[in-house]
């Protein structure tokens, strides 16, 4: 699930920052994290803005199928009653 | 006169006008309860007993269990069991002394769900860092929901939200809040669930109390976390979900956290990468200046070394050309001295010495050898004397044996007819012996 990786790139990001700073790295490992932690900041930041706002409300049907409809504040007679 | 059915059957009469509808204090013993669903017991105190029965259609609607040795106050009507003429009390409803019926529940179904270690603390699942889409099972009606969609806003503005609607109090809510926790859990898109409702009485919050919401939430593979009315109020569902919050809005708080830090948090690790990367290179950068610079020093260095070496080649050779020309001079002297100092010239001086030696030990070579003339003139006249060839000129003659040639000494070694040689002062004789005469006086 995408919350699963983004979990993980931002952590592992964190850790990318905190082996950089201890600076007692070699010079191409450190270019080599540096690259990757930039490319997990891209994607991080992708994943952020990307995603879109959406309220829904999850009803049975007559058949006793479920599906859901867009939320709206006067959502209030949708409660299941069976 | 009475028979017994007419006795017992007035009596019976008689008691349920009397104690048609009564308040008893009891302790529960004896409890039995059949399969027919009815309860019978004893009720009693200290000194007295009173036989009781809760038939089925009360009991059902019982919201605890009756145990043994339990303190009851209880409403009923007296009545007399006919076949066996013993009275009892008709029991209408039943509550336990001290505290409420639903209060005694909520204990006992708490400890028989917590034997089970639903509540346990390493059943928890933990609550994810960044969810994508919150489940929320609660009223559509009612605070509750107007908070919970108003704090995920605010910190996420993106969140998707999917709301399961259920009733949150009364008969059917227990089963609808547990069919909703199913529903979402199906879906399977939704990351973390909120379930719980706006504050109220312990009645109303009832349903959260119940086995099969407390159930659902034990079984939901997604995490729940509960919010039920007001800080204080705890209910079944706090102590089995994954994390509990004392309000809805709360609930909204710990499941998402806000996009703007999180976005700002990004921005700032990246900065640091960054910067960090920089600082790294020109470091970098540096030593390989120092290097390089290292490099022209020894390459300096060098050439300075070169240059001294020549320098050095050349004093050497001017100083060999010295010791040579030093030298040479030196050997012409000694040349010079030696040939003073030549043989040849002592030779030639000894040379000339010669001569006059030559002649001194000429001379005295003559005299030297005419004296041993002289001698040996002496010595062989002498040794004529002696020689027995002189001896032969007397007279004598030498007798060999032929062929052997050996000198006769004796007659003793020669047979008569022998041959021997008779060597004279002059000339030689061949001989044959024809006798022999050995002289005795020999």
């Amino acid at each position: 699930m995408a919350v699963v990786k983004f979990e993980q790139a931002m952590a592992r990001l964190e850790a990318i920052v905190g082996e950089l700073e201890k600076s007692d790295l070699p010079l191409d490992e450190s270019l080599r994290i540096f690259e990757e932690g930039i490319r997990l900041s891209k994607n991080c930041l992708k994943i952020l803005e990307e995603a879109e706002h959406k309220v829904e409300v999850l009803v049975q049907d007559k058949n006793g199928k479920k599906r859901i409809h867009a939320y709206s504040s006067d959502d209030k007679a949708d409660e299941s009653s069976s | 006169m009475f028979t017994v059915s007419e006795l017992t059957g007035l009596l019976r009469t008689s008691i349920e006008e009397q104690f048609s509808d009564i308040y008893l204090e009891g302790e529960l013993s004896n409890l039995r309860i059949p399969g027919s669903g009815h309860i019978y017991c004893t009720l009693k105190d200290k000194t007295s007993q009173i036989r009781a029965v809760l038939f089925r259609s009360a009991a059902v609607r019982l919201r605890f269990a009756l145990q043994e040795g339990m303190q009851v106050i209880v409403r009923g009507r007296l009545t007399v069991y006919e076949p066996r003429g013993e009275y009892q009390i008709v029991l209408d409803t039943v509550e336990p002394k001290g505290i409420g019926a639903l209060q005694l529940a909520f204990e006992q179904l708490k400890e028989r769900l917590a034997a089970e270690g639903l509540f346990d603390q390493d059943r928890k699942k933990s609550i994810p860092a960044f969810p994508r889409t919150v489940g929320v099972v609660t009223s559509l009606t009612g605070a509750a929901i107007r908070d919970i969609l108003a704090v995920l806003r605010r910190r996420w503005p993106t969140i998707h939200i999917l709301i399961a609607p259920v009733q949150v109090q009364g008969g059917s809510a227990g089963r609808q809040i547990a069919e909703a926790l199913a529903d979402l859990n199906d879906w399977g898109s939704v990351d973390v669930i909120i379930v719980g409702r706006g504050g109220g009485s312990l009645e109303d919050l009832w349903s959260f109390n119940e086995e099969i919401v407390v159930r659902a939430i034990a079984a939901s593979h997604v995490p729940v976390v509960s919010a039920v009315g007001h800080e204080i109020d705890v209910t079944l569902a706090d102590f089995v979900a994954d994390l509990r919050a004392p309000t809805p809005s709360a609930a909204a708080e710990a499941v998402v956290p806000v996009l703007a830090e999180v976005v700002e948090r990004l921005r700032e690790l990246t900065v640091r990468t960054g910067q960090v990367m920089l600082r790294h290179c020109a470091f970098e950068r540096q030593r390989l200046d120092a290097g390089i610079r290292g490099v022209t020093d020894v390459r300096f260095r060098l050439q300075q070394a070169a240059q001294q070496t020549d320098d050095m080649v050349d004093r050497l050779r001017e100083t060999v050309q010295q010791l040579l020309t030093s030298g040479r001079e030196r050997v012409h002297e000694a040349r010079r001295d030696l040939s003073g100092l030549n043989p040849m010239l002592a030779i030639k001086q000894g040379l000339a010495t010669v001569p006059q030696f030559s002649k001194r030990l000429e001379g005295q070579m003559g005299v030297m050898l005419a004296q041993h003339r002289h001698r040996i003139h002496a010595t062989l006249a002498q040794l004529n004397t002696l020689s027995p060839l002189a001896v032969l000129g007397r007279g004598y003659s030498i007798l060999q044996t032929l062929p052997a040639g050996q000198i006769l000494h004796r007659t003793n070694d020669v047979e008569v007819g022998q041959e021997l040689e008779a060597q004279l002062a002059s000339g030689r004789l061949n001989c044959t012996v024809t006798q022999v005469f050995n002289d005795s006086s020999v």
